[in-house]
């Protein structure tokens, strides 16, 4: 048997296990998205209250998760379950730092996004008999929304494609899945063009959602 | 909790990971400049309207954006490799991140030049100034009014995408840890430390940033 044998080509069969990556690539992705998402908007709204101690701290908390790699956030939270005494399964770890990371993405967002409804606004709201949380809800929900909804999808699509590093913990989404196909392949080229074909796939049309949104409410 | 910290073989690595801080910081950096420059290229190109022109830049900006910036650091890793070329681990990480700034940058200067509306150039004009001077006293500093804070922001993302080299095998601050955690087992204790100096690298981005804008856009 020579060397090379034990090398097999690019089947059609492994497109069905690069379409299975890329299912779990957009599954820990809409996870993270979604509660990092709720998370995030009440980090926001935290945020925007008022400046209190605990309050900075919280902004200070989540500057850190912004300034530091998400490679490194992954593998040091990977690596610090099992000191404190359970372990934790690839999955898990990434879509918990992933969440974290996606909130504090959101939470400065969230913030601009409050902010962006003048004081104004808010006491006229207020004065015509609103509760705070009906002036949350009827007038700057709307208008915040339509101000940072671009900004959003922007942090979605970064939170999708950097789910990819959720591969460095052993976790077989669609970059892990191609560098298993190219070591098995040898074909690197074709692989990493079909892995970026379906990455664009998956994140082309949030691009396209987030520019749409931007023209649309850009001149109002 | 039967783990215990081992902080010695951090501090006495202390600096070789400053050291690969700094090389964070060079790679970045160029990484960014490079950037720039193809950055302005690809966003005139994206603006001059003929399509036999246009399609480049756009299929840059498309890949660049909407695909992992380490699938982009792997196809300049091992993609190319198909072709034959090898790249040193240094080259792989400028050119992946120099792709992918430039794609990021070029949309950001097309929105800065959009931003400065064309009757400004002809009342310049009629003012007497020179084609070329209209440009660099009256679009330019206004262009870079609108893309300084874009830009800063790139040069963070420039830093924390740097880290994505470990895995090609650049030992920069990510790749240093890694390799230096490895050789001790002390892997949290480490990453840690690196957090940090990477945490302290974009503050002072972000201060010298502020400082920059201070003196550049005082009225």
């Amino acid at each position: 048997m020579d060397a090379t044998s034990v090398f097999t080509d690019f089947q059609f069969s492994d497109l069905g296990f690069l379409l299975e990556a890329a299912g779990r690539t957009l599954l820990i992705s809409v996870l993270a998205i979604s509660i990092g998402t709720v998370f995030g908007c009440m980090f926001g709204w935290v945020l925007s209250v008022a400046k209190t101690a605990g309050n900075i701290t919280l902004g200070l908390i989540l500057d850190v998760f912004r300034s530091v790699p998400l490679i490194i956030q992954l593998i040091l939270f990977y690596n610090f379950f099992p000191i404190i005494g359970f372990n934790l399964s690839p999955f898990a770890a990434g879509t918990v730092v992933l969440v974290f990371y996606t909130s504090a993405l959101v939470a400065a967002v969230a913030r601009g996004g409050i902010d962006s409804v003048s004081v104004d606004l808010r006491r006229a709201s207020r004065s015509l008999g609103m509760t705070y949380w009906q002036d949350l809800r009827y007038v700057v929900c709307p208008i915040g929304l339509r101000a940072v909804l671009p900004s959003w999808a922007g942090v979605a699509l970064g939170v999708l494609k950097d789910s990819a590093l959720v591969s460095v913990l052993g976790y077989v989404e669609l970059l892990r899945a191609s560098q298993i196909l190219i070591t098995r392949t040898q074909e690197p080229f074709l692989i990493i063009t079909v892995v970026g074909a379906f990455y664009f796939a998956l994140s082309f049309p949030i691009s396209r959602l987030s520019a749409r949104l931007e023209r649309r409410w850009q001149y109002d | 909790m039967d783990y215990t910290f081992h902080w010695r073989p951090v501090f006495r690595k202390l600096p070789d990971l400053l050291e690969a801080g700094l090389v964070t910081m060079e790679v970045a950096v160029l990484a960014m400049l490079v950037g720039v420059v193809l950055g302005l290229v690809l966003a005139l190109m994206r603006m001059s309207g003929s399509r036999a022109i246009t399609w480049f830049p756009v299929v840059w900006i498309e890949l660049a954006r909407n695909t992992p910036a380490l699938l982009q650091l792997f196809f300049f890793g091992f993609g190319l490799g198909a072709f034959g070329i090898h790249l040193a681990p240094f080259l792989i990480v400028l050119c992946g991140l120099s792709f992918n700034n430039a794609g990021y940058l070029a949309e950001t200067f097309r929105g800065g030049f959009n931003a400065v509306p064309p009757t400004q150039i002809r009342a310049a004009r009629s003012l007497g100034m020179t084609q070329t001077q209209a440009y660099v006293r009256i679009v330019i500093p206004q262009v870079l009014r609108v893309v300084y804070h874009p830009m800063t922001n790139q040069m963070v993302w420039s830093v924390l995408m740097s880290s994505l080299a470990m895995l090609v095998g650049f030992r920069e601050l990510a790749g240093e840890t890694q390799f230096l955690a490895s050789k001790t087992y002390r892997i949290f204790e480490f990453f840690l430390v690196s957090a940090a100096i990477y945490y302290v690298i974009v503050k002072v981005i972000l201060a010298g940033s502020r400082l920059l804008s201070w003196r550049l856009f005082r009225y």
